[in-house]
């Protein structure tokens, strides 16, 4: 019969080499024992609180909300966690449950470069070794995060192949982990890959709308109408919105990266262009053309820039309980210059397509009505990139 | 009994591979015919994918090639019709999970029963996922080649039971491609595979010398080899397949010992 394990829906699965098989069941085993483990557990509590800067601000956007004149507007912080992203929350739990199963040596996949900054800080900080594949296109347009890497200890290295980004970084770390699994524990980044990481990344990323929850409670007695995040593989989005599933009343909307828009072909929005296939580990929605053949995607942000979504996101569209709209480069860029005129705070670019639907639906909304924006990461890796594209003739 | 076992009945077999398209279906025709000649056993034919996840540089270089080259899925089973108007051997095809699925498998495996394909390798479908292919590559008549690797230890028996066709031993850890040794003690996996299964077993990843080929051959039922041959269709292009009819024999040679 049909795998059942890790599955959502018809999505999900362990599409991988037999030489990983044995690799995931260990690091499920691992994962199902420590998840539960109390000393893990306020481990991982005490590295979040006092190393991390958990928990985030849930703040309140007032002239962000006033300007748009419609539903107010709340932005979880995740751009002030320790090295500037939401991708913290997953490293810290997934270096700390790989020390525990007496991994020596992380490799990690980065496409904007977050990921890749946040593995090698968690290695240098659990005196782990740590190797990170970076497609050569994005080391080129995410130069600094490189060198952070390499401050850090950690090795990079730079992928030729196919588009030379984050897919291709991600098929480059799935290579090097057949390669060696005894001493290696593979940092997946995103809610994608083979199970358990799905699952693993959403429970780690978790915190995010445990905590928003309890602070919108808080600060308005009430939940949001809606919750918007940015979503490439997804793993803030479903962070974001995973403790709001059951909240029927509260919508939760997946913000994808349309590129140069999503009847080009050069974008990255998944849900809204691609259709079933399977992976890189998983069956789910992928950007391919009509023999399977994953096209080559497109989108200003690096770390949006990858073919597929988590297999979980492909379900709640499936059964239609998160809705995945497209937003383009213009619209990001045109919000990552809104949100630092307006609220003095620099999104990452990834997190700024959330602020550009955002600016859209605000002001079709009541006054009483609240949103809750996931602010992923922090934008000054992007600035650079973003003076360019406005013809600014700036190098980092 | 498939024709794939029936390979397997005279003696040590070997089993070159080739992607089709690289660099177009009139050479991966030219270089089948020659491997068919110089005494290859069985034919493992590559559907490009775009993204090879189990390949090294070398065959992820024949992929990009036949790609660009415009080679398409329905291209392949177009040639592999024509193939068989003359060459006998038994062909596997060797593609990704998505490829098929894509495709729709039912389409799939059917086009494969009736252009004369005798099995499928999938190398990122494992053991637990299986079922979605197998069952409907079995429905056509199509072998559902299993994979076992290094690292299988408590999981060879399970595979080796449900095996169809032969089974493909993964020689070392990693990807394809050439390498100058290799570690694992294939007598091992080999042993316990016996213990579960009449179904032949053939060892691949890494070999590229006929000495090579002749201790897996001494272990197992069979060698395979792909990027050796990749090597000479990225130096010699369409004029590759003398090359590679000469690279067969002397492989062929060496594990007929």
């Amino acid at each position: 019969m049909t795998n059942s394990k890790g599955r959502f829906g018809v999505h999900g699965g362990q599409y991988i080499p037999e030489t990983l098989m044995n690799a995931v069941t260990e690091l499920e085993k691992a994962y199902e024992y420590y998840k539960n483990d109390s000393e893990f557990n306020r481990e991982l509590t005490e590295l979040l609180n006092n190393y991390a800067g958990r928990p985030s601000l849930l703040y309140y956007a007032q002239k962000m909300t006033k300007d748009l004149g419609g539903a107010k507007i709340y932005l979880k912080r995740e751009d002030l966690n320790h090295t500037g992203s939401h991708k913290i929350n997953n490293v810290l739990g997934q270096a700390l449950l790989a020390k525990k199963m007496g991994k020596k040596r992380l490799i990690a996949e980065t496409g904007a470069g977050q990921h890749g900054v946040a593995t090698a800080t968690a290695a240098a900080l659990l005196d782990m070794e740590c190797v990170v594949f970076m497609g050569e296109e994005d080391t080129k347009r995410q130069a600094l995060n490189v060198y952070r890497m390499r401050l850090l200890g950690s090795k990079v290295i730079p992928v030729t192949t196919g588009t030379a980004t984050l897919k291709d970084a991600v098929s480059e770390a799935m290579r090097e982990w057949t390669t060696r699994i005894d001493d290696t524990h593979y940092c997946l980044g995103s809610v994608m890959g083979p199970h358990p990481f799905p699952t693993i990344v959403r429970d780690f990323q978790a915190v995010i709308s445990r905590e928003s929850r309890e602070q919108i409670l808080k600060a308005e007695g009430r939940l949001p109408d809606a919750v918007i995040a940015c979503v490439g593989g997804g793993s803030n989005a479903i962070g974001s919105f995973y403790h709001y599933i059951n909240d029927e009343g509260v919508r939760l909307i997946g913000c994808e990266a349309a590129g140069r828009g999503i009847d080009t072909f050069e974008t990255a929005a998944t849900v809204n262009t691609g259709r079933l296939g399977i992976f890189h580990g998983m069956k789910s929605y992928f950007c391919q053309d009509e023999y399977g053949q994953i096209a080559p995607v497109y989108s200003i942000s690096a770390g949006l820039d990858y073919p597929g979504v988590g297999p979980e996101h492909a379900y709640l569209h499936d059964i239609g309980r998160a809705e995945y709209v497209p937003v383009t480069d213009d619209e990001a860029v045109n919000a990552f210059e809104y949100l630092s005129r307006t609220e003095g705070i620099i999104p990452a670019i990834e997190s700024a397509h959330a602020v550009a639907y955002a600016l859209k639906l605000a002001p079709t909304l009541n006054k009483d009505k609240i949103l809750v924006i996931t602010v992923s990461g922090r934008g000054d890796k992007d600035c650079a990139a973003i003076a360019r594209y406005r013809g600014e003739n700036i190098y980092e | 009994m498939s024709n794939i076992k029936k390979a397997f009945e005279n003696g040590k077999v070997f089993i070159p591979f080739i992607t089709c398209g690289d660099p177009d279906l009139d050479t991966t025709a030219k270089v089948v015919r020659e491997m068919e000649k110089n005494g290859a056993d069985i034919i493992e034919l590559g559907i490009p994918f775009s993204d090879p996840t189990a390949e090294g540089p070398v065959i992820q270089g024949a992929n990009i090639r036949a790609l660009a080259g415009g080679v398409t899925t329905d291209k392949i089973f177009e040639f592999v019709s024509k193939l068989r108007e003359d060459v006998k051997i038994p062909l596997v095809f060797m593609t990704y999970a998505n490829v098929v699925f894509s495709y729709d498998i039912e389409r799939f495996m059917k086009r494969c029963r009736d252009t004369g394909i005798d099995g499928v390798i999938l190398p990122d479908v494992p053991f637990e996922e299986k079922e979605e292919f197998q069952t409907i590559a079995k429905k056509y008549g199509i072998d559902f080649i299993s994979l076992i690797a290094p690292t299988s230890f408590d999981r060879i028996a399970m595979i080796a039971k449900e095996a169809e066709g032969f089974i493909y031993i993964v020689s070392s850890l990693g990807v394809t491609g050439v390498r100058s040794e290799i570690t694992t003690n294939i007598g091992d996996i080999v042993k316990v595979v016996r213990e579960n299964t009449d179904t032949p077993c053939a060892v691949g990843f890494g070999i590229s010398k006929p000495e090579q080929a002749k201790a897996m051959t001494e272990v197992s039922d069979g060698a395979i080899v792909g990027s050796a041959i990749i090597r000479l269709l990225e130096k010699y292009g369409k004029e590759a397949a003398p090359y590679v009819g000469e690279y067969v024999k002397q492989m062929k040679d060496a594990v007929s010992v």
